[in-house]
């Protein structure tokens, strides 16, 4: 990569990926938290094969072992067991897979909703601008997860019915971000241009106008991704997200919140495994926001 | 200003009109039968279904039943709980002190840490320092607070046995509460051991409540700082050889509170999601925990009640942030 001559104005599509790429590596937590992330998908996909045993099965003969280095543990049990004989590893590798899981569904319908929305709204204004704006607002009116927690008692609690009231609560940021920057891109030449060239309103919408609002939203999805994981388990741990036996690592923190004082671990792990993903995922974020938003570049 | 603050109200009102109604409907999106609902575990006779039907305007039209429910608001009717038979504002109104005490004590932990932690990050630019400090913000602002919580209590009330798990007072005292606020209260008794036990159950809560907040003042007090840091002003104030105390305290840090005070103030809503957890973890009798505890008893009329009181609370204290901005930096009033 280093052959790139540097000044280059970045015309193709390749080039601004390089582009993107020789900035975003300048930042050493950024990297890190990506290595970590993917570390998490590869864990996360082969599951089957990695964990030790399976999520679910209760070994009744090794009730609340404390994890293999510690006195009384055993070294099939790396991380210990829970309360009913489940391994504790192989929970928190399974788990992986619903973390990520969430983070997908939610940014993918938070975004793709929220895009269409702000594009709407950005692009005609009028009355469907304020009435769309006015809804949003509405929803930011209330505190996230109290609306979340709502949003699921009228659903019911489950996993998907948790998941789509954190997109739901996600959603006003990105018809915000959208819009704003729909409505800073219309007054550009190139919009002019594509108008006069008798452009249609939905490919001025989505290919003229869209490509370029892309950098802020690239940033919040990877935000909201971790805003998502986090919204996800602390439903699970007030009992409203996935449901046992799923290992949830929020899910997996409330079962075990009975035994924090005789079986610290049972607690400790989960946690670390929520904190270490959301942290990685926003050192990315932030990384990302350094190399695509020049105004907020080294600050 | 006065007309600032009409204009400012004025644009509440289409916000407050739809959290009325996403409050009304929201008994009728709930799946069933509203008066089961309402009625609770143990249902009604079908005599008692239709009185309640007429008591609670279930026969009238859908839009008949909004402006009722908007004319019990405005006189401070909220509703019953199903479980305690008590008024639901009633209710808001005994535990809110506690929420608000335990809010307060949160934002004071996250300005005092936060704050200097910023300015420090800020002016040690680049320095190991400053990596330190934002790598620790980063790790709070990406904290599972509810995780968070109970490793406190591990550490603090399990091996070290320092604080208590929950509440908010020791039960051998008991505090005639005349402001709600604990930490008054005890004052006033004149009990210092009441005092020292309503501090000591404080201590926890307020440490995981105020960390996510104390991680986003950190953060945006150093951009704040070194946006400032390099205009003209602190350049001539440096020149005029103003010691590095006065150039940062004074010229630089006020000038880089103004979006610091504005994230402190939408911070609001962020520790209303964040009581509802730390309530629950250290059983703080707050509007938190009353709101979990109430949905999963299907106490509907309190959550119902909450949801509207909360999301009223939230837009005010916004409007309230709003117009301080405008207060302390002279660019936003002069352009209105």
């Amino acid at each position: 990569m280093a052959d790139v001559t540097q000044n280059s104005a970045p015309d193709t599509r390749f080039e601004l990926i390089v582009n993107f790429w020789r900035h975003f590596r300048t930042n050493k937590g950024a990297v890190a938290g990506l290595i970590f992330f993917v570390a998490l998908v590869i864990i996360a996909l082969g599951a089957v094969v990695i964990a030790p045993h399976s999520p679910i099965e209760q070994y009744r003969d090794a009730l609340l072992l404390p994890p293999a280095w510690q006195e009384g543990g055993d070294w099939s049990y790396i991380l210990g067991t829970d309360a009913v004989g489940r391994d504790l590893l192989s929970r928190l590798i399974y788990g992986s897979q619903f973390s990520l899981f969430i983070g997908v569904v939610v940014v993918s319908v938070a975004l793709v909703v929220g895009v269409c929305l702000g594009l709407v709204a950005g692009t005609f204004g009028g009355w469907i601008d304020t009435i769309i704006m006015r809804i949003m607002d509405i929803i930011l009116a209330f505190p996230s997860l109290l609306l979340a927690l709502v949003l699921v008692a009228i659903l019911g609690p489950s996993l998907i019915n948790a998941m789509i009231a954190i997109a739901i609560v996600q959603q006003p940021y990105y018809v915000r971000l959208t819009r704003a920057s729909v409505m800073s891109e219309m007054s550009r030449e190139y919009v002019m241009a594509a108008r006069v060239s008798g452009v249609g309103t939905l490919r001025l919408m989505f290919v003229t106008v869209l490509p370029n609002c892309m950098a802020p939203l690239i940033v919040q999805a990877a935000l909201s991704f971790s805003t998502a994981i986090l919204d996800a388990a602390a439903l699970g741990f007030l009992g409203m997200g996935a449901q046992a036996p799923d290992p949830e690592w929020g899910t997996m923190l409330a079962e075990s919140r009975e035994f924090i004082l005789r079986a610290p671990w049972v607690v400790t792990f989960p946690g670390l495994a929520i904190l270490s993903t959301v942290l990685a995922i926003n050192l990315i974020g932030d990384g990302l926001r350094d190399a695509l938003d020049p105004k907020l570049k080294r600050s | 200003m006065l007309r600032l603050i009409f204009k400012k109200l004025g644009l509440l009102v289409p916000t407050f009109i739809g959290v009325t109604l996403t409050s009304f409907f929201f008994i009728r999106l709930l799946p069933g039968d509203p008066i089961l609902l309402l009625a609770g575990e143990r249902g009604v006779s079908p005599e008692r279904y239709n009185e309640l039907m007429v008591q609670f305007g279930y026969d009238k039209p859908v839009w008949e039943q909004y402006l009722s429910y908007l004319g019990n608001l405005f006189q401070g009717d909220l509703g019953v709980s199903i479980v305690t038979k008590q008024p639901v504002l009633q209710e808001f109104m005994t535990l809110f002190p506690a929420t608000v005490e335990l809010s307060i004590c949160a934002i004071i932990f996250a300005v005092v840490v936060g704050l200097p932690a910023g300015i420090i990050a800020a002016v040690k630019r680049g320095k190991t320092l400053d990596h330190t400090v934002m790598t620790t913000a980063l790790v709070g602002y990406s904290m599972p607070i509810f995780w968070w919580g109970l490793l406190l209590i591990i550490f603090f009330s399990g091996i070290l046995g320092w604080t208590p798990v929950s509440g908010r007072i020791s039960l051998l005292y008991w505090i005639e509460p005349v402001t709600g606020f604990m930490l008054i209260d005890t004052l006033l008794a004149d009990e210092p051991g009441a005092f020292a036990s309503a501090v000591s159950h404080l201590i926890l809560p307020t440490v995981v409540l105020g960390t996510i907040p104390l991680a986003v003042i950190a953060r945006q007090t150093r951009s704040a700082m070194l946006e400032v840091l390099d205009e003209d002003y602190v350049r001539t104030a440096r020149a005029k050889g103003l010691s590095n105390f006065r150039v940062i305290g004074i010229h630089a840090l006020r000038n880089a509170l103004i979006p610091v005070i504005t994230i402190i103030g939408l911070q609001i809503g962020v520790l209303f999601a964040g009581a509802i957890l730390t309530e629950s973890i250290f059983s703080w009798p707050g509007i938190g925990k009353w709101m979990v505890d109430s949905i999963f008893r299907r106490d509907y009329p309190v959550v119902q009640g909450g949801l509207l009181m909360i999301a009223a609370i939230v837009m005010i204290v916004n409007l309230i942030v709003d117009l301080m901005y405008g207060l302390i930096n002279p660019k936003i009033r002069h352009t209105e």
